[in-house]
């Protein structure tokens, strides 16, 4: 197709190919470097594997067929995540500036992108740093023998349990009341909970003491961030393997069950799960990539980073449903093990008559001989599947599943501490990718004095987001989050990434394009990126905009309460959202996808009125006005 | 007189029988898990475990009422089953027809619970007395709770780096401005230079001319 839109000026805003070259030899400029090739692709790897490969990933294989979900997710990563991010990769690398500033220099009308991109980096980076805090919150907690999660505390006249506590679990009661402190509803907000704030304040301080001078300091941090994650996994692997039930959990999740990819929500959750798993449209990858040397080889980058991301997928789901097996198993084995005792108990037989293998049979027969005896028993049904497939995405996998998992292990805190350092890991290295996602086009836009320090920069927006994050620390925190995450993070995403995609084949055009990666890496983009970029990656993602807008459009907005004078109480209810919260939702996704045709038409205002704008197109184009100066001759 | 012994015998059985009855008012069911508890190493249950229960029982009723000598033969058991549960009563010894109340006993056995449950290598959970749930162990408590602690280890460290960090980038900065006056000297001795040069040939009065005019004034 050769579609292309007319872009003037191009050339006067972008280094040229001998420009580059000169840049390189020189190694002139202030722009920051990588140290080597493996802190790039560390720090790449860190920012696309986080907590969503961890606790969202296998949720959706499991729910949606098992093994089979590993069709629609290895074709849409072909087809839709390694064309993305080789575009990310290949722009950031050519036109060596954070988003804005690639945004910006492709076409004015366009920071609109750019600045999209910030506000989402902003948004997301402030909840994603409050499950940090809570990480760290458990982290803290795990130095203790025994758990804090593995007993329920006693009520005020120490006759019995805390209500709450012994009608839910201990778990869910240390993680709701505990922990979040969490009112029955949105709009009671509560007060600031002074643990949640100091968890916080150690977050957003330890994020700062990493990004405090950018990749200098970064790059530094990924080589324990990006490694650690995968020997950790690998313990609980070995470990889960050795646990009684492990391989239950590991069968239910690959069971295929093939029907489920004639339903289109498989596919959609499959594209939308690529898509974010990738990180993209949150310009801290083109920032990344935009401190690479001009001949890195991007494209392999590309290839290497997405086989790295579906691989870690699979790899921690697998190690998640060994441990959710063990956990099935032991409920199970609880469960049985109850109602065999209820019925020795009541017929008084002798102990071990009863197992689990004739405990069907004998039930049949009781129920016949006696049967008011049998309901008066109150026997509970035990099942196997039930158990394996509770809650397990988000943070009720690791905060209730797996910590109640891991009290049955034996030597609990040693494991609590190995899981909450991972998951710490994984959050930091995605959480450097927000931070420069927001403070490179913070420093592009020239909105403070260029002069001022990026220490300053880094301790601003730390400082900003920690102010603005304060209000995950109220007691109704946890359905701000929720709000947050569903809506903020989503839709702008997608709307953000079919622009770049059409920012970059249209309007600095494809041809542009292949030039300038056969400049880079040596040979051009064969037909494969040439068909996915022009044609069926934009098309990918219209499709997974327009049903994901639909469906979030069409269902009624609902938020899951702890309530404890709820009917299904300990099972969350269900609750609408008060009419004040679609203001929100709007605010949240429709601001940055907004800011997009917003900006153009800025910039068109602003071009029509101030017309001292146009002598700028009109500069006589002589050798001088070429030649970069450098910084140290200052008149 | 043997007639009388064994009617005596008859007497004492057919009284602890009447006093030992299931659902009685002033007795507790006891209900044992052993293959539970212990797995492989259970015991068998025979009458000789039996009597140990009865004197542990008789031990905690002495350490509850003093003074009151509590034999084996005050605490009478009854309706045995293969479960490994039974009914029993605490008879006082200055009255065996007379039994002791409901609330002391409970009282002597929450006392004694530990040692009747290690008597059998059992536990609250494997050794039950229906009827008197066990006192429950408080969770312990440390003074400071040991998160703060962590926190505030790990605070200090990042406070450390911090201060270090951005200490070296201000020691740099000003390393960096130190040698900067020395290349702008430089750069300014070239700048006036060219300065010099510039305003020479805007005009300097040409020394040579003019004194080449006084020198031709002849």
């Amino acid at each position: 197709m050769k579609l292309k839109l007319p872009n003037p000026g191009l050339d006067n805003r972008i280094p040229s190919h001998g420009d580059l070259e000169k840049m390189e030899k020189e190694e002139a400029g202030d722009r920051p470097k990588w140290d080597n090739k493996a802190q790039y692709l560390l720090t790449c790897v860190g920012f696309c594997v986080g907590l969503g490969n961890v606790w969202r990933f296998p949720y959706l294989c499991q729910s949606h067929g098992g093994g089979a979900f590993m069709i629609p997710f290895l074709i849409l990563l072909v087809l839709e995540g390694i064309p993305l991010l080789h575009l990310e990769f290949a722009i950031g690398q050519r036109l060596r500036k954070g988003s804005v500033g690639v945004w910006r220099s492709i076409n004015p009308y366009l920071t609109g992108v750019g600045i999209a991109s910030l506000i989402v980096s902003f948004l997301v980076g402030m909840y994603y740093n409050t499950i940090m805090a809570w990480i760290m919150w458990y982290l803290f907690n795990s130095f203790q023998n025994p758990l804090p999660w593995s007993q329920c505390p006693l009520n005020a006249n120490r006759t019995g349990l805390v209500e709450e506590c012994a009608r839910s679990t201990t778990v869910d009661y240390f993680w709701y009341r505990e922990t979040l402190n969490t009112s029955a509803d949105i709009e009671e907000s509560g007060g600031l909970q002074w643990w949640m704030v100091l968890a916080l304040v150690s977050a957003w301080t330890l994020l700062y003491v990493c990004c405090i001078r950018g990749i200098e300091t970064t790059g530094k941090a990924v080589y324990i961030t990006s490694t650690l994650p995968y020997v950790v996994l690998t313990i609980f692997l070995i470990r889960g393997l050795t646990l009684k039930g492990s391989v239950e959990g590991i069968k239910f999740l690959f069971t295929p069950d093939v029907n489920e990819l004639m339903n289109p929500a498989t596919w959609l959750d499959a594209g939308a799960q690529v898509f974010y798993s990738f990180s993209l449209a949150f310009g801290g990858l083109i920032s990344f990539s935009s401190y690479n040397s001009i001949h890195n080889n991007c494209e392999q980058d590309a290839v290497l980073i997405s086989i790295i991301n579906g691989c870690t997928s699979v790899y921690s789901a697998t190690v998640i449903y060994s441990i959710i097996g063990f956990r099935a198993t032991q409920k199970y084995d609880d469960c049985m093990g109850n109602n065999i005792f209820k019925l020795m108990n009541a017929f008084n037989y002798p102990e071990n008559t009863i197992t689990e293998s004739n405990y069907d049979q004998i039930l049949v027969q009781l129920n016949q001989t006696s049967p008011h005896i049998i309901q008066g028993l109150d026997l509970q049904t035990c099942d196997m599947q039930f158990f394996l497939s509770q809650g397990v995405e988000g943070t009720g996998l690791a905060f209730i599943v797996f910590t109640e998992a891991i009290i049955k292990m034996p030597f609990s805190p040693l494991w609590a501490v190995l899981f909450f350092i991972m998951l710490f890991c994984l959050g930091l290295s995605t959480m450097f990718g927000n931070i420069e996602g927001v403070v490179v086009p913070l420093q592009d836009l020239r909105v403070l004095p260029r002069t001022w320090p990026k220490e300053v920069f880094c301790g601003l927006t730390c400082l900003i987001s920690f102010a603005f994050g304060l209000i995950f620390a109220l007691r109704s925190g946890n359905y701000w989050l929720a709000l947050f995450d569903n809506f903020a993070g989503s839709i702008p995403l997608l709307v953000i990434g079919f622009c770049e995609m059409i920012a970059v084949i249209y309007i600095y055009g494809v041809d542009r394009f292949n030039e300038d990666i056969e400049f880079m890496i040596g040979h051009k983009p064969n037909i494969f990126w040439q068909v996915t970029w022009r044609v069926v990656s934009p098309v990918i993602m219209i499709f997974i905009l327009v049903f994901y807008f639909v469906t979030q459009v069409t269902k009624s907005l609902t938020y899951l309460v702890w309530d404890q004078e709820a009917e299904s109480f300990p099972t969350l209810e269900p609750r609408p959202y008060p009419s004040f919260v679609y203001v929100i939702i709007f605010i949240l996704a429709g601001v940055p996808s907004l800011a997009i045709p917003a900006f153009a038409f800025f910039k068109f205002i602003q071009k029509k009125c101030c017309k001292q704008k146009d002598y700028s197109e009109n500069t006589v184009d002589t050798i001088s006005a070429k030649i970069q100066m450098s910084d140290k001759i200052k008149f | 007189m043997f007639e009388k012994i064994f009617f005596l015998l008859c007497l004492s059985t057919a009284l602890a029988e009447q006093l030992c009855r299931p659902e009685a008012s002033d007795g507790y069911r006891v209900r044992l898990s052993i293959k539970t508890a212990l797995g492989d190493e259970a015991y068998v249950w025979n009458d000789n475990e039996m009597f140990l229960f009865r004197a542990t029982l008789a031990f905690a009723m002495r350490n509850q009422i003093s003074g009151q000598e509590f034999e084996v033969s005050n605490i009478i058991v009854c309706d045995e089953t293969p479960r490994v549960s039974f009914w029993f009563v605490v008879t006082s010894p200055q009255n065996t027809s007379q039994l002791v109340d409901k609330e002391s006993v409970e009282e002597a056995v929450r006392k004694s619970r530990n040692r009747i449950n290690s008597a059998f290598l059992l536990t609250d959970k494997t050794l039950e007395f229906i009827g008197i749930p066990p006192t429950l162990a408080a969770p312990v408590n440390p003074d400071t709770p040991p998160w703060l602690i962590v926190f505030g280890l790990v605070m200090g460290a990042v406070g450390a780096g911090i201060i270090v960090l951005l200490a070296s980038s201000v020691v740099q900065k000003k390393r960096k401005n130190d040698e900067k006056p020395d290349d702008e000297e430089i750069d300014e001795e070239t700048r006036v230079k060219t300065v010099e040069n510039s305003a020479a040939s805007e005009g300097i009065y040409n020394r040579s001319f003019s004194d080449d005019e006084r020198f031709t004034h002849m």
